[in-house]
């Protein structure tokens, strides 16, 4: 049996960061588990631009984000497994990992981060029909082929879901050689960044088809069409507005979800919203001493995000080995209202809160002009103007522990509201 | 009078630009909508001479990693990028790489280097 | 020159030829696709029947019940996966209720133990879950669940361990009778025989009609399913059939040998043989049907869907005979429900009929009935695996997240008799790739490993099919950016 002050699950960016972040805290017994052959998670396969505006202030490319993270964990001499994949853990902190080297590990620690990040949702999710052929990928794979293990998955190629991972693959076929015939969108807006919807499809004439769906797919061992159909404001498809778009594959980006496997295996509780764990202000979930941070708690749009999330995971992780986490506080929930899908942290206690808390969140719809409004019952502590709100970027809103502290605090409602810019 | 509507693609934050000829200003256009320095910077750019970061991969001869992820540094002209391409296809790296190595100088001349976007030690 | 040439290798071809590999004889079998178990045997519920389902003195209802108690023994033989976990034909209304009476009696008639109707308490315990308007049920606690595909592969394995040949991707095209036998030519090769036996599936008739038989037509019908996922797997215990109506026969909410749920299969004549896609309406159908067994089933754990193409006979009944039009060309045709559960003894019969038609069959000595055992790591003991992995440190890394699956048993699936060779083939050998996340993460691994297993170029790897390509080549090859 080993026994860890920590271990991180996942050595990805929302790993690393926490990781780094408790022993900057004073944490010295530290364990990251990673179950690919090297750190970095996914952000290795993602090798387009547009990392760490936040956080470093200037653009790098996935590779190079998670590189930097990489090298200061080795450089604090933290250690890692590579190729190790956890089996199970339990809500005494019992982790039981393994791989070649070492068989079966059984790890003791004193708190656990959950950094596993999440999947990508397959095509039965979203029960498409038609022949099941070959040439059907999720975004994500069909990324990780091109860029990592260098192959091509297809000539002509059809993208279901224009959320960023679609838009980005749009333009990494297109460079590589491939024809992208359409990216189809089941919703009115796109799932992702209109800074992709501009350097990714305008840039190489791909037509965004709003609006539309796949309703069949066609060819018996490698897909040769799928059949695009308009929908309907209740997202059904209109007869007679098929269209069939030859082409010898297709891409998935429809969604993600965290990956909870162990979570559940700890009888964590998950927020049926966002698949994640619920986790309070320190990013702890409902069972004592387990964190969790980054994809596996909600899915991101931006890495920085991610990072500042995992730190404060990392730094909270600290605090509970260090006995300095309060578990007694007043606490009060966040509670999504009108326009708003959910809330990240679900709950905070007051006096763990030092000098500021972030909430995440994301609204359901595209709202114009409108505000996001934070209230304490009738009290609004903040608001939030925008020419455009839309459910592909997420939103954030910081609040003073003064704020927090002011009385007795309860409840606090995010909505949108209307009267913007 | 010329008018440009484009979308700022500096970051993720995507500023609706309105771009407007305007020989009295130093730059000889005005920018509106956006919300920080190089949004201007970015919108006269866009409508005089656009260019676009590339990143692809170059081959490497490794056991570790078939691929290695480059991007160019700093943005090339847009009508270049397909015609880059051909040049990266092209080339093949041997480890070990570090972190922001040149693989290839000056890019179709542009004046821009292609480098490394990360490390590969063996 | 073999003795027994066998057209097919589903379940009926599989289990004749493992039971024909019990004898001297050279037995090959011919499959047109490329893995075992490609047409119905790998799309349908996995269902063994108890037997109450056909007309008493069919062939159908004596194969069903005699196969129905072999399972165990034979499963245990191959190491496969199985479960006796009883079934329900739940009913709705009084009407259903006379149904089930008649479906009581039927099955009485027809040999099935231990059945019996049972009240909505009796039911609750059985499934808690149930839905709403269920008042009772026939209860049949010796049905059970399979994976049929698997079971497929196993016998396939184990005939070939005694001897017997597969050749797969061989279609057969034409067959001609000779003195001493048969000559069939396929896409690939020609091979002689003296017996023949068509177990080709809703290809049946067609192979029949190649030696002058047209003594029966096969008529495909499709049906259409849903999988869920391992984690709704816990909401049902049995097989829970409808009460058959004049308007259809239902649908079936079962769980899976492994634990998933599977719901379905409608059923339609289809235009084709092949025509294995699904439809929308077709999937709504069954999905609102279903939730007439139980409300809460959860479709947003769906994992995939798929069809089966059943052989439907214009006999009404199996067809299990020698052809009157051609001496020792034996048709095992209409294998549709209850097929699987009949095949162990529809296999021992016809090995009976060669044994007729050859004058006598001489016992192998040294036959194994075992299938070398399969290694399921996550089902081994924490010192079996620690055990394991010290022996062989592949079986330390994990492959499929999903579904716990290791390196080392996914070589093992390769490097076997009937061994995988797609990425597919794995998956139906070892489950990797069958779970949550349908091989996104796993597959460029899985293909990996069989590249490297069967020293090919990854590039080679096809998903099932032999043209289901999956990689079109390495990027950076197009010659100066033109195509």
């Amino acid at each position: 049996m080993d026994s860890y002050e920590i271990v991180v699950i996942g050595g990805g960016p929302a790993g690393l960061a926490a990781a780094i972040e408790a022993r900057k805290n004073g944490v010295e017994n530290i364990l990251v588990i990673e179950r690919d052959k090297e750190l970095g998670g996914i952000l290795q396969q993602c090798i387009h631009n547009g990392f760490g505006l936040h956080v470093f202030k200037e653009e790098l490319t996935g590779p190079q984000y998670s590189e930097r993270f990489i090298k200061e964990l080795k450089k604090m001499g933290i250690e890692y497994k590579l190729d190790t994949m956890v089996l199970h853990i339990d809500e005494d902190r019992n982790i039981e990992a393994i791989n070649t080297k070492d068989g079966l590990i059984q790890i003791k620690t004193e708190a656990i981060v959950l950094a596993m990040g999440c999947r990508e949702r397959p095509r039965g999710a979203i029960t498409i029909p038609g022949t099941r052929p070959a040439g059907i990928f999720t975004a994500g794979t069909a990324q990780r082929f091109i860029n990592m293990e260098g192959y091509q998955v297809g000539k002509k190629v059809v993208i279901l879901g224009s959320g960023d991972i679609g838009l980005i693959m749009a333009r990494r076929m297109t460079l590589e050689g491939a024809k992208v015939e359409a990216v189809v969108e089941l919703m009115p807006y796109s799932g992702g960044l209109t800074r992709n919807i501009v350097q990714c499809l305008d840039d190489f004439d791909i037509p965004l088809l709003l609006s539309h769906t796949i309703v069949d797919i066609k060819g018996r061992d490698r897909l040769e069409g799928v059949v695009v159909a308009k929908v309907d404001e209740n997202r059904r498809p209109i007869p007679g507005s098929e269209v069939e778009y030859e082409c010898d594959t297709l891409l998935l980006s429809v969604g993600l979800i965290p990956e909870n496997e162990l979570s559940n295996e700890a009888n964590i509780e998950i927020d049926p919203i966002t698949n994640g764990p619920i986790v309070n202000e320190s990013m702890e979930t409902s069972v004592s001493g387990i964190f969790a941070c980054g994809n596996v708690v909600h899915v991101h749009d931006l890495v920085d995000n991610v990072t500042r999330e995992s730190r404060k995971a990392g730094k909270c992780a600290a605090k509970f080995v260090k006995d300095e986490l309060k578990e007694d506080s007043h606490t009060v929930r966040t509670i999504p209202g009108e326009g708003v899908r959910y809330i990240v942290p679900q709950e905070i206690r007051v006096e763990n809160v030092d000098e500021d808390i972030t909430l995440f969140m994301r609204v359901t719809d595209i709202f114009k002009d409108a505000k996001l409004v934070l209230e304490n019952g009738d009290k609004t502590i903040k608001e939030i103007k925008k020419i455009q709100f839309a459910p592909g970027e997420m939103e954030e809103i910081k609040i003073n522990a003064s704020e927090l502290k002011d009385g007795e605090i309860g409840d606090l409602k995010v909505s949108i509201q209307k009267g913007g810019k | 009078m010329e008018v440009y509507e484009k979308v700022c693609i500096v970051c993720p934050r995507g500023c609706r630009l309105t771009i407007k000829k305007d020989e009295t200003s130093l730059k000889g256009y005005t920018v509106e909508g956006n919300t920080c320095k190089r949004g201007a910077e970015y919108g006269i750019k866009e409508v005089t001479n656009p260019t676009r970061v590339i990143t692809s991969t170059v081959k490497l001869k490794s056991d570790h990693l078939n691929r290695l992820p480059v991007v160019t540094k700093g943005g090339i002209p847009k009508a270049k990028m397909m015609e880059s391409m051909k040049v990266i296809n092209n080339v093949e790296v041997k480890p070990p790489v570090k972190e922001g190595e040149v693989i290839i100088e000056n890019l179709l001349d542009t004046g821009v280097d292609l480098i490394s976007s990360r490390t590969v030690e063996q | 020159m073999y003795d027994v040439a066998i057209i097919g290798a589903g379940i009926t071809g599989t289990f004749i030829a493992r039971e024909l590999s019990r004898y001297e004889l050279d037995t090959v079998i011919l499959e047109k696709d490329n893995d075992i178990s490609s047409g119905a045997t790998k799309a349908n519920t996995g269902i063994v029947h108890a037997g109450y389902d056909a007309k008493p003195n069919t062939k159908m209802a004596y194969f069903n019940v005699k196969g129905n108690p072999m399972f165990d023994k034979i499963c245990e033989e191959l190491d496969v996966p199985f479960k006796r976990n009883g079934s329900l034909v739940v009913g709705f209304s009084g009407e259903d209720m006379e149904t089930i009476e008649e479906l009581y009696e039927r099955g009485v008639k027809n040999g099935v133990p231990k059945l019996e109707i049972i009240d909505r308490e009796k039911i609750k315990k059985l499934e808690p879950n149930i839905g709403k308007d269920v008042v009772g049920a026939l209860y049949a606690p010796t049905a059970g669940i399979i994976s049929p595909w698997e079971l497929a592969i196993a016998l396939a394995e184990n005939a070939m361990d005694n001897g017997a040949e597969l050749y797969l991707n061989n279609e057969v095209k034409d067959i001609e009778s000779t003195d001493s036998g048969y000559r069939i030519k396929t896409n690939e090769r020609e091979i002689k025989a003296k017996y023949v036996i068509n177990c080709a599936g809703v290809y049946a008739d067609e192979i029949s009609q190649m030696v002058g038989d047209s003594s029966f037509k096969i008529t495909p019908r499709s049906g259409q399913y849903y999988l869920l996922d391992k984690a709704a797997g816990e909401m049902i215990n049995t097989v829970i059939f409808q009460c058959p109506r004049k308007f259809g026969k239902g649908i079936v909410v079962s769980p899976t040998a492994h634990g998933n749920i599977i719901v379905g299969p409608d059923n339609e004549v289809v235009p084709n043989k092949d025509a294995t896609q699904t439809t929308g309406y077709r999937l709504s159908m069954i999905r609102e049907t279903a939730q007439k067994s139980l409300e809460e089933i959860p479709f947003n754990k769906n994992i995939t869907n798929f069809t089966g193409v059943r052989a439907e006979p214009d006999t009404g009944d199996f067809i299990i005979e020698e052809s009157k039009v051609a001496k020792g060309f034996i048709n095992v045709g209409g294998i549709k429900s209850p097929g699987l559960t009949s095949s162990p003894a529809i296999a021992e019969y016809v090995t009976g009929m060669v044994k007729d038609i050859s004058g006598g069959l001489e016992e192998k000595e040294d036959f194994n009935p075992k299938r070398k055992k399969v290694i399921r790591f996550a089902e081994l003991s924490n010192e079996e695996k620690t055990e394991l992995i010290k022996k062989d440190p592949s079986y330390g890394r994990i492959i499929c997240r999903c579904e716990t699956i290791t390196e080392g048993e996914i070589v093992d699936c390769i490097n076997r008799n009937a061994g995988a060779t797609t990425v597919d083939g794995v998956k139906r050998r070892t489950r990797a790739g069958f779970g949550r996340c349908q091989g996104g993460f796993c597959m460029p691994r899985v293909m990996e490993i069989l590249a490297r297993e069967l020293n090919r170029d990854v590039t080679d790897i096809v998903k099932d099919g032999t043209d289901s390509y999956i990689l079109t080549g390495e990027t950076k090859e197009i010659e100066n950016g033109e195509e």
